[in-house]
């Protein structure tokens, strides 16, 4: 089973959620962060003799000698990756997108494989024998997604689902990269807290999320702040409420020692034991999209 | 012009609520919401459109089916596996398409359009704060700092039209492109922080960004009584790097009954919080408005 942490808004909680869910999981899982530009899994669940790995796209390098200038490459590009400036082609490889198109029309192969770093992909182990894969963009690199399919790559060699469940921790917001995180999920868990922002940002991930028909459940953290209108919203929309985890000022600086919740006292525990339970059952229900 | 920009690396350290609240105390300003994502400003700025209209952004491909012989060529070049043959004919997942044109330029039948790509909406609004520059996403879109640049040719034309000295943004959390995008042009980035392991750690990656792209930063620890040595921490950071640390402001409930209420937190009854909040913006602004480097 592959569950997927997201949430419209960020910082909601979706880390100590992913992080205390494979604290608890009976079964073997596999820890994910999906979230690579701000990777925070590690910064819990800690893990062990850290394997880092560079991750590449691959992007086009010009043979000048090759080159007849006949500007195919240019006029197909729709990234502006590619530019014929008189007698020079230009090639900007920070605005490829690694389609392999220009390589491919060159009529003299004149463009060959070259690399553009996207970031890292990490692999360790927690004190607890917990396997956890992380991706961590390069800063400067402006584009996610290529680097979260690298970490997908390594996910799918390294997580047998028959054998081990998978827990991904996604990126914030609703657009391409939080798509790309939970496009493998059997459920999806939306984490927001009952304030105006994470009831607005809520619906956007239903919008957006239940269009890949899955099952979603959702889980408030800081509950007891805010209002009553995210539980109203769910109750409208059929979405199972899963967990609520009260608003505490000693979750709040467990949270800033780099705890992680599950661990704090035996009502966490058993808070996110319940809370597997349940995902567990809703992985195996018919889909409520 | 002065663009003050509001990013974290983090989520939820609290940019937006503090974006509005100087938003309410700076004079003279046009408001931006560069989060285009999952946006939340105009949840507290209350904003009454005066015109929007569509962001397209690059292309989609999609298949002629009366076209299509099935060879598959499409299927074969494309590098984001967006192309499957279904029921005998082949269509493309317009979620995964990239919109490169390969399989257009390849197609020996030429049975591949290549229509436009509707990817969101683009507002100019008006809310008692002054004017307001934001938009939405459309759900799955690539989050493109398209829009981002977009907003802020808008914000920055209204600002001349209509003589206002600042530009005040409300930005993404991460370090991708819309951050990038965000931070093209600005004067300064407010970066807000909390003292956490996550909150220190996205914090430098933001840093590093900004230090990358030779964008002036500040910053501004939230919720700083979580905990004091992550507070140091924070603290020895931006000594190191010279980076100004602005102010600090407590956990407080006022920030939240705050957005209840649909107002910035300083606006409304006085609260200690609010308060210091007032007292952090006249530096700030001074920082904002010093003369850039160089």
């Amino acid at each position: 089973m592959l569950v997927a942490v997201a949430s419209g808004k960020g910082g909601t909680g979706k880390t100590t959620v992913s992080a205390a869910l494979a604290s608890i999981w009976k079964h073997p899982v596999l820890a994910v962060d999906m979230d690579v530009e701000e990777p925070n899994l590690h910064l819990f669940l800690k893990p062990e003799s850290v394997r880092v790995e560079t991750a590449f796209l691959e992007v086009p390098v010009l043979d000048k000698a090759l080159c007849k200038l006949c500007g195919a490459c240019a006029e197909l590009c729709q990234f502006k990756a590619i530019s014929l400036m008189g007698a020079h082609l230009l090639i900007f490889p920070e605005m490829c997108h690694g389609c392999g198109g220009c390589m491919r029309i060159c009529p003299e192969h004149a463009l060959q494989k070259g690399q553009r770093e996207l970031g890292v992909v990490e692999t360790g182990l927690t004190a607890d024998g917990i396997p956890c894969l992380t991706g961590r963009l390069r800063i400067g690199e402006a584009m996610s997604p290529p680097l979260m399919g690298k970490v997908r790559q390594r996910m799918q060699a390294m997580g047998d689902q028959e054998l081990r469940d998978i827990i991904i921790d996604a990126p914030p917001g609703v657009s391409c990269p939080a798509m790309t995180a939970v496009q493998d999920a059997d459920v999806i868990l939306l984490v927001t807290e009952p304030t105006p922002f994470g009831l607005h940002d809520l619906r956007l991930a239903w919008q957006a999320f239940r269009s890949l028909g899955k099952p979603m459940g959702v889980v408030i953290n800081r509950a007891g702040v805010g209002d009553d209108q995210v539980q109203a919203f769910c109750q409208e929309k059929g979405l199972p409420l899963l967990a609520e985890i009260a608003f505490r000022r000693d979750i709040a600086e467990h949270y800033a020692r780099g705890g992680i919740l599950a661990q704090l006292d035996a009502g966490m525990k058993a808070t996110f034991e319940h809370l597997a339970e349940r995902v567990k059952r809703l992985a195996g229900e018919p889909c409520h999209a | 012009m002065h663009e003050l920009v509001v990013i974290s690396g983090k989520g939820g350290t609290g940019k937006t609520s503090l974006a509005a609240a100087f938003a309410h105390l700076a004079e003279g300003k046009v408001l931006c919401d560069l989060d285009v994502d999952a946006p939340d400003l105009h949840l507290i700025a209350g904003p009454t459109v005066q015109r929007s209209g569509p962001f397209l952004s690059g292309h989609v491909a999609e298949i002629d089916p009366a076209a299509c012989t099935g060879c598959g060529t499409c299927a074969n070049v494309c590098a984001y596996g967006a192309i499957h043959k279904e029921g005998g004919r082949f269509t493309v997942d317009s979620s995964h398409c990239e919109g490169c044109k390969v399989c257009v330029a390849f197609c020996p039948e030429q049975a591949i359009d290549f229509p436009d790509r509707l990817c969101g909406t683009w507002y100019e609004s008006e809310t008692r704060f002054g004017p307001m520059i934001h938009a939405q996403l459309d759900p799955g879109q690539e989050n493109s700092g398209k829009l981002v640049t977009l907003l802020k040719t808008k914000a920055r034309a209204q600002a001349s039209s209509r003589a206002l000295e600042r530009i005040l943004s409300d930005g993404a959390p991460g370090i991708g492109c819309p951050v990038i995008s965000s931070l093209s042009m600005a004067s300064l980035a407010l970066l807000v922080t909390e003292p956490t392991p996550s909150g220190l750690h996205d914090l430098s990656r933001v840093t590093e960004l900004c230090h990358a792209l030779r964008v002036r930063s500040c910053v501004l620890i939230n919720k700083a009584d979580l905990s004091r040595e992550y507070q140091a921490a924070i603290h020895a950071y931006c000594e190191a790097r010279r980076i100004p640390v602005v102010g600090h402001l407590p956990h407080d409930p006022a920030v939240t009954e705050a957005m209840l209420r649909g107002q910035a937190v300083t606006e409304g009854p006085a609260t200690p919080f609010g308060l210091q909040v007032r007292q952090i913006w006249p530096g700030l602004q001074h920082l904002l408005e010093l003369p850039s480097p160089i």
